[in-house]
């Protein structure tokens, strides 16, 4: 017979295998609805996991793609870390896009060389803020973090449509709602020829970098680390948890603000309504894939932008509805969540037969 | 130098030749909805498949649906050229820049863009005249009308929504001297839930002639649901409504898909900006009620002959905007170039533009 | 302004605030149990999509809102799984199942895209209906709208005066206590969420069946969030809920009737109220930690294990 057994020390082997397990129960699933909907699943995995993968186009593709999901990915490992539930990733990310197309807005004839360090500051800076208010909310009035910053991921989006349908509204563009093309002097620049890859990837394995280096080597990540696993310790030890939020909350904005304004400075070139496609919330997806480890992220990042690249691959070659990705997604996460049971949980195999 | 472009293009036409004797023509196609809107992509996909009935096997198509306008868009027009299309539709508004850009990128696709401003060596551009069809639905809508107000569901307060508003009262005020028209802004193409919360608003406020450009049914099944009337928009959207529905003014764009494949086949395709409407049977007036009485059947049908002949153009002066400029002097008609600025209401309608 | 108008906006406020009213019915007791489920938006995709395609397939309406709560009852099962016996964080359950709602529902609603059908037609109440104004504004719905107003105050009853809103508060409060004193945790938990599950599929099926009958991709557009911030907006209360959800309705369409009265006012600030007034009562609500303690049930979001006894 088999049993749950709770383990006496959390697993730190099913800690690193329990996405992979996902990862492949999920394909199983694939399988299983391409062969249910007539479609051959060795070739749809194929499209969807190898075919973004084909060329060094695709490739520089799916850096762009991952560089806003890892940028905010960072930011919410250490959140979460820290206890902090923020679901504003995506109000962060349009707060960044907004914020700092206004300022290359405002350089638009300019070429300075400070005009794209000041943008991307104004990125992060409006990231910020949209984060602050939340964190402010929360340690000075006690409202639930999870429903304050769902809500300012809405007020976000309305702010950004408006001020494409008002004043960022490119005056010669027929009244379209869509800024400006940006100047070239704020334009994040590309790093190869041919390729849309640009500064932005670097930005964002920086950030994994410094989040794993804050993490595991500084006081400060040590602090976060207690603090997530007891807080009752954290607090007689005499950490602040105060500080603690303010902190992982203001670099969470600032990395999501930078992933916004990376993508109006970067592969868009311009303010428009459709900024993200949802990165804020496929991150936190990507978060936990990666374990909550700005490292972790790196990888579990590229996993999903390559998902979303073949989303589109599959539906041009094989006539594949796109949400599939979607669907992709969410299974993935639900069996990360079951697999991560094992984590705290085994099955023991006892022999019943004199019973 | 006559002798070498000689060369060059028979150099060229001997390619083109060698092309099509090999493999299938193939055309892509980026849509911004679902094919299944029954409105605007609905209507680019029917334009595709007539596109492929009239050449069979000699053309191949492809399309991708519910594209994103955002940072997106570049890549998927990117896959569908590197995957050998010969010929690439992008048929939304917001896909301008990315179209620009993928163009460039490559010089031997020819690319055409819908609704957009922007022309180069492979990019030509293409828009439908729908103010005709307006036109004829004001004349109907004044005719119609009981409490003299007709309705008009705007999407994004762009030149072709604001020229087609202003058709509309001009068409009505032409056979109704008191008639009114009640604007409200939807800020969607594509909304179910809001296009009928619009049409509930205006018909409450005494509307029973309902216009829309907006994409969906919605707004037909409310006026359905109400007893009162509603001309479908893009395609024939008789079924939803048939008491309520007066006429479709359908869409048609596979004569012009057939003329330009045709061209780029040929050889003779130049970048363009492209208007088409009744009199290049691209647009057409779709499921007419036989419950209309007869003197409105009557001056539809004379109405439509007049612009088809190209006897009558609805923009001709003298037209005085709402301020009191004049706008459009006595015995000019509107060139191509001037309608695409259209920015002021005619007069006699009391709303303004919204900025 | 008329009194017709006036009327007809109350009638139109009522109409909009139903599919809110629905779910955000469901959540609250689902969060009175102690759990939140994020998960809102997808069990209502879900409850529309198949809705519509059980009452396509078979032309009866009824079967479709069936359909639909039982598939809204499945989706807050997988959540209920993952989150009350694997221990998951029900944040991250959530946020998946609403994710894998949206994807699922527009795969398999593909098929009938473009399709109507009719839905329930408005029956005005005899006598009730005939009530000056009143009458008007609510009496004249289709009977989906009459369920919301029964279940309101059949909620309203069991959660304040009977034994089974008094175990449900008592989960909510402090899990351990009820525990002890017998109750079954997570079997109450777990009714809770497929309640949750249940009213999202009805709220679905509201907005396919009734509200535009027909199925498009992500018709639901938030509603399944607005519902998250209604709940807050009325402070756990059945009661505000009713009133909030009809005061959310009506600012969702207000910018519409205003435009059509000649007012410009940018749409898209209008869209932002509903989120911000929410954000102003929490603070309101939250800013006094006796009351807030009063008011949301106090293990919200924290997960129940029975072998580690507090």
């Amino acid at each position: 017979m088999i049993r749950i057994q709770a383990r006496t020390e959390p697993s730190s082997l099913m800690k690193v295998l329990s996405p992979v397990l996902a990862i492949v129960l999920t394909l199983i699933f694939g399988s299983i609805l391409f062969t249910a909907i007539g479609k051959s699943p060795s070739q749809a995995l194929h499209v969807l996991l190898i075919a973004p993968l084909a060329d060094s186009y695709n490739i520089g593709e799916m850096f762009v793609k991952m560089a806003p999901l890892l940028l905010c990915a960072v930011g919410l490992s250490l959140c979460y870390r820290a206890n902090m539930w923020n679901i504003g990733a995506e109000g962060q990310l349009l707060a960044g896009a907004l914020g700092g197309s206004a300022m290359a807005l405002y350089f638009i004839d300019s070429d300075s060389v400070f005009a794209l360090p000041i943008t991307l500051l104004a990125g992060m800076v409006s990231g910020m803020l949209w984060s602050a208010i939340p964190t402010f909310l929360k340690l000075h009035f006690n409202s639930n973090l999870i429903l304050t910053t769902i809500m300012f991921n809405y007020i976000a989006l309305y702010l950004l449509i408006w001020a494409v349908h008002g004043p960022l509204r490119d005056p010669d563009g027929y009244g379209f709602p869509e800024s400006a093309m940006f100047s070239d002097a704020t334009m994040l620049p590309t790093l190869f020829e041919s390729s849309r890859t640009h500064l932005g990837i670097v930005f964002a394995v920086l950030a994994g970098v410094v989040g794993w280096f804050i993490l595991s080597k500084t006081h400060l990540g040590f602090q976060i680390r207690v603090f997530g696993a007891d807080e009752p310790a954290a607090r007689y030890a005499g950490f602040s948890g105060k500080k603690l939020s303010w902190f992982v909350m203001l670099f969470a904005g600032a990395l999501a603000g930078l992933a916004g304004i990376g993508e109006t400075s970067g592969p868009i070139g311009q303010l428009v309504p459709n900024v993200s496609p949802g990165y804020g919330y496929s991150a936190i997806i990507v978060a936990y894939l990666g374990r909550l480890h700005p490292i972790g992220a790196i990888l579990a990042a590229a996993f999903m932008a390559v998902l979303y690249m073949g989303g589109d691959l599959a539906q041009i070659e094989m006539g594949i509805p796109v949400a599939v990705v979607s669907m992709f997604q969410g299974v993935l996460l639900f069996f990360l969540l079951a697999c991560d049971f094992f984590i705290n949980n085994r099955l023991s195999f006892t022999n019943q037969a004199t019973n | 130098m006559k002798l070498k472009s000689l060369l060059v293009s028979l150099g060229l036409l001997a390619g083109a030749s060698l092309v099509h004797a090999e493999d299938p023509f193939k055309v892509g196609f980026v849509y911004v909805g679902p094919v299944g809107d029954l409105g605007w992509s609905y209507e680019h996909d029917m334009g595709r498949k007539g596109l492929e009935e009239y050449f069979g096997d000699k053309v191949e198509t492809t399309f991708v649906e519910n594209v994103p306008e955002g940072a997106d868009a570049e890549r998927v027009i990117t896959q569908l050229a590197k995957s050998g299309n010969d010929m690439i539709f992008t048929t939304s508004f917001g896909f301008m820049n990315p179209t620009v850009k993928v163009a460039k990128r490559f010089p031997n696709v020819t690319f055409e863009h819908a609704t957009g401003y922007k022309l180069s060596k492979n990019l030509g551009t293409y828009v439908l005249r729908t103010y005709e069809g307006r036109y004829i639905s004001g004349v109907t809508a004044g005719m119609m009308t009981k409490t003299d107000t007709i309705g008009y569901i705007g999407s994004f307060p762009i030149p072709e929504v604001i020229r087609d508003i202003n058709a509309v009262y001009m068409g009505a005020k032409s056979v109704n001297p008191d008639v009114k028209i009640k604007i409200v802004w939807a800020n969607t193409w594509y909304d179910p839930g809001k296009e009928t919360d619009a049409a509930n608003a205006l018909m409450d406020q005494g509307v029973d002639i309902l216009l829309q450009h907006t994409d969906s049914p919605a707004p037909l099944i409310a006026a359905e649901k109400r007893g009162l009337r509603g001309i479908g928009q893009a395609s024939d959207q008789s079924k939803f409504a048939p008491k309520a529905h007066i006429f479709s003014v359908r869409d048609d764009w596979s004569p012009y898909y057939i003329k330009q494949v045709q061209a780029v086949m040929d050889g003779t395709w130049e970048p363009k900006d492209f208007w088409g409407g009744f009199q290049d049977d691209m647009l057409t007036l779709a499921s007419i009620n036989s419950n209309l009485p007869a003197d409105v059947r009557a001056k539809i049908d004379e109405t439509h002959d007049k612009i088809k002949s190209g006897e009558f153009k609805p923009f001709t002066g003298p037209i005085t905007d709402n301020k009191g400029n004049l706008v459009v002097p006595a015995n000019h008609s509107l060139t191509d170039v001037e309608l695409a600025k259209v920015n002021w209401y005619v007069e006699g309608i009391t709303d303004e533009i919204p900025r | 302004m008329d009194s017709d108008l006036i009327i007809q906006i109350l009638f139109a406020a009522i109409k909009t605030g139903t599919p809110l009213l629905f779910i955000a019915l469901g959540e609250v007791i689902c969060e009175k149990s102690g759990v939140l489920n994020l998960g809102q938006e997808g069990m209502m995709l879900m409850g529309a999509v198949v809705g519509f395609l059980a009452a396509y397939t078979t032309g009866n309406a009824g079967l479709g809102v069936i359909a639909a709560m039982l598939m809204g009852s499945i989706m807050s099962l997988i959540f209920a799984f993952l989150v009350l016996h694997l221990g998951a964080n029900q944040v991250a359950t959530g946020l998946a199942l609403t994710i894998f709602g949206t994807g699922l529902s527009a795969f398999i609603g593909s098929g009938v895209v473009g399709q109507t059908l009719q839905g329930f037609q408005p029956i005005a109440i005899p006598l009730l209906s005939d009530i000056p104004y009143l009458g008007r504004i609510l009496f004249q719905h289709d009977i989906l709208v009459y369920t919301s107003f029964v279940m309101t105050f059949v909620l309203m009853f069991v959660v304040n005066k009977t034994r089974i809103g008094l175990t449900l508060k008592a989960v909510g409060e402090n899990p351990h206590a009820a525990n002890a004193i017998g109750i079954k945790v997570l079997r109450v938990r777990y009714l809770a969420v497929m309640f949750g599950g249940v009213m999202a599929g009805i709220s679905g099926a509201y907005m396919s069946l009734v509200y535009t009958p027909m199925w498009v991709e992500n018709m639901t557009a938030g509603r399944g969030w607005i519902a998250l911030a209604l709940v807050v907006f009325a402070s756990w209360r059945v009661g505000r809920i009713m009133l909030g959800a009809y005061l959310f309705g009506l600012a969702s369409i207000m910018h519409l009737v205003l435009q059509g009265l000649g007012w410009s006012i940018s749409p898209n600030l209008l869209a932002m109220l509903p989120y911000v007034a929410t954000v102003v009562v929490m603070v309101i609500i939250s800013a006094d930690k006796f009351k807030e303690k009063l008011l949301s049930p106090r293990s919200l979001g924290k997960p129940f294990d029975p072998r580690q006894m507090a």
